[in-house]
């Protein structure tokens, strides 16, 4: 048992696999030699060399193209791109190409690639280099969507994410690196398509994603001193979904809360919310509610982008009350 | 071009300058290629016409839907690579990729079933004309987003360096892809990192329903480009397979050596417009003629006569080719539409699209 921070996880996943494949490689902006610009790939040029841990151009088409072209004829890759805003740039590679090359070409060919990006706000950056994007691929058949929220998953679900035969996009939170985690010893694998009932409780269901997990927490924490006692779900992945999990849970306390970090509209927690209501909605005891980023661009100020990203505190308030 | 002229074609494109083809340069009949590769290369621009020819009257019988784009006067490109490259190598393709498809090999039946949305065409009936595929022919694939394949190819480039084959990957676009940023990130990309790639562009002077000089900043949209790469800029003329196979050999050589990748523009005109919407009514009085008479395959036709190849054997590689279209078209029209539980499979590896548990 090792403590790990969020970010050196990130590392030390993408080690564990590149070590039991030896073809397995990876590209990226500053990945290399500069070890990452959020310094999550040091170490890995100096263990497996220039040819394997490969800097690049500022080429997002190129990058996305390049690791799907080696992944669909036998290379596994794993392409960073460094800011998840970004993926904007090659949103065509991943949406029209790498998404739907399984499914147009009658099953002939499969991109096994891991697209690593740093997602969420919270370092003020401002609106082009903070958003969480993951409800932008969570919309695109074809693509399996993970974003973890602490050390040990980042590490096992990214062994899963590699080792897995389709195209996944892996959202690494920003706001998560520094964050620390007891992670045990060998290796780690986790199975995409689970989520982790985080906090049991059975007053309400709070389901979160990433840097939203501790705050949903410190929240039900408070909530418990109160009175109430929040079960909080780590989503985890958001395709495959665990929706087993949630609707279980949601059956149990009888009261959904979604925690988001992306903005209001087509955020995941509307997905949820959705099959929540169609499948267990005689199991609700009141409206389901969705905690969300407002409808916005994120501003870069710390007081305006604080108020804009959903709290511990804004968790709390609103449960205590709708719960009321 | 009269300043009248020039400010009427501003408007009109038809009323632009006629842009007629390069004589045929005879000397490349000294080209030193085996009389039986210039065969086979004669015996594909055979299916690549014929079978277009088929698929554009399916269209006129509404019996292929949606849209397609056909290579009839393109045949040379296609024929004059894939005589350069090995079965093991890989190609990539636009929109307009039939040709590019049955060059490599793959079967009429299959190709024309999937144009047709049958059961047993190439894809199943999942991607269509915009689409084929053939993975175990080296044809990884038609991609209908342009620009996007030359960055993909690159990644099949680096694959062959990695697991330390001598594959190559081939590219072929249009001209009208030259001016989008995955072309240029793509060639930068495939430099620096001396992949063993080769991108084709099949210059037919139209980009879609515009005059690629209209919205292109140099004359030759490619091979003009090549030299910002420190790439050659390498011009054929893509109606004469002995032109193109020539310099794809030249530009496999120098990928499978090591040397990197080559950018070949190659010159050639769609006897018909760009999809089959379009009349291709844009185009100046006589510049379709011009181009007819130029046409790539009675030209080539004449040169294997004049290089000693028998009337008869040209004659026979016509019939037989005929008849495999026709058994291609009969295998089409006789495969049933998709079964509905084809819809909901191949969206994972595990051949299902369960997103959720």
């Amino acid at each position: 048992m090792a403590e790990l921070n969020y970010r050196e996880a990130v590392a030390h996943g993408i080690a564990q696999e590149m070590r039991r494949d030896p073809l397995l490689v990876m590209l990226g902006e500053d990945i290399a030699d500069a070890g990452g610009v959020f310094k999550t790939t040091v170490g890995l040029l100096d263990e497996f060399g220039p040819e394997r841990v490969r800097d690049t151009p500022i080429s997002e088409q190129a990058i996305i193209g390049a690791a799907a072209g080696a992944a669909m004829t036998g290379i596994p890759t794993i392409a960073e791109i460094m800011f998840s805003d970004f993926i904007a740039v090659c949103f065509d590679m991943i949406v029209n190409e790498v998404a739907k090359a399984r499914y147009m070409t009658g099953g002939q060919i499969s991109v096994p690639m891991v697209i690593r990006t740093a997602n969420g706000g919270g370092s003020r950056f401002g609106a082009q280099h903070s958003q969480s994007v993951e409800n932008w691929c969570m919309m695109i058949p074809g693509l399996k969507v993970v974003a973890p929220s602490t050390p040990v998953d980042v590490i096992g679900l990214l062994a899963a994410s590699i080792r897995d035969p389709d195209p996944v996009v892996f959202f690494e939170h920003k706001s998560l690196f520094a964050t620390k985690g007891e992670v045990p010893d060998g290796e780690i694998v986790d199975t995409l398509g689970t989520a982790a009932v985080v906090r049991q409780g059975t007053d309400c269901t709070i389901v979160a994603l990433a840097l939203m997990v501790p705050r949903a927490l410190e929240a039900a924490d408070r909530l418990a001193e109160e009175g109430i006692s929040a079960e909080v779900i780590d989503v985890r992945t958001l395709v495959p979904l665990d929706t087993e999990t949630l609707l279980g849970s949601v059956v149990k306390t009888g009261r959904l809360y979604t925690v988001e970090e992306n903005p209001r509209l087509c955020g995941w927690g509307a997905e949820i919310t959705s099959i929540v209501a169609e499948e267990v909605f005689w199991d609700l005891d009141g409206p389901i509610v969705r905690i969300t980023t407002p409808h916005i661009p994120l501003p870069s100020a710390e007081a305006l982008e604080d108020l804009a990203i959903p709290s511990a505190d804004r968790v709390h308030d609103t449960v205590v009350k709708t719960m009321g | 071009m009269s300043t009248d002229r020039a400010e009427a074609g501003r408007h009109d494109f038809a009323l632009r300058p006629s842009r007629p083809p390069a004589p045929v340069d005879h000397a490349n009949e000294d080209l030193p290629i085996p009389l039986e590769t210039r065969v086979e290369m004669y015996r594909l621009q055979q299916e690549l016409r014929q079978f277009e020819k088929r698929a554009y009257d399916l269209f006129m019988q509404n019996l292929v839907k949606g849209t397609s784009h056909l290579s009839l006067g393109q045949e040379a490109v296609a024929a004059g690579v894939a005589a350069a490259i090995r079965p093991d190598d890989y190609t990539f393709a636009t929109y307009r990729g039939h040709a590019h498809t049955l060059a490599r090999g793959v079967g009429m039946g299959p190709v024309m079933a999937e144009l047709l949305g049958r059961e047993d065409g190439l894809l199943g009936g999942k991607g269509g004309s915009m689409h084929l595929t053939s993975v175990e022919h080296g044809m990884m694939g038609s991609y209908a987003i342009v620009g996007a394949h030359l960055c993909i190819a690159n990644g099949a480039a680096w694959s062959a360096q990695i697991r330390g084959t001598d594959q190559v990957a081939v590219a072929f676009f249009g001209d009208g892809t030259t001016n989008i940023g995955a072309f240029h990130e793509a060639l930068n990309f495939a430099v620096v990192w001396k992949l063993p790639v080769i991108f084709v562009c099949e210059n037919n002077l139209y980009m879609e329903y515009t005059p690629s000089d209209f919205v292109t900043a140099v004359p030759h949209p490619a091979a003009d480009r090549a030299p910002a790469y420190g790439l050659e800029a390498v011009l054929v003329d893509g109606n004469d397979a002995d032109a193109v196979y020539e310099a794809a050999r030249k530009a496999v050589e120098l990928a499978r050596s090591g040397g990197g990748p080559s950018l070949i523009e190659a010159m050639t005109y769609r006897h018909g417009g760009h999809s089959r919407a379009d009349p291709g009514k844009y185009r100046p009085d006589g510049e379709v003629d011009a181009w007819l008479e130029r046409d790539p395959i009675p030209m080539y036709h004449q040169r294997l006569l004049r290089l000693g190849v028998a009337e008869g054997q040209l004659t026979e590689i016509q019939q037989e080719v005929a008849q495999r279209v026709d058994d291609a078209t009969e295998y089409a029209k006789a495969s049933a539409p998709p079964g509905d539980a084809a819809l909901m499979t191949d969206v994972w590896a595990d051949g299902g699209s369960a997103w959720r548990n």
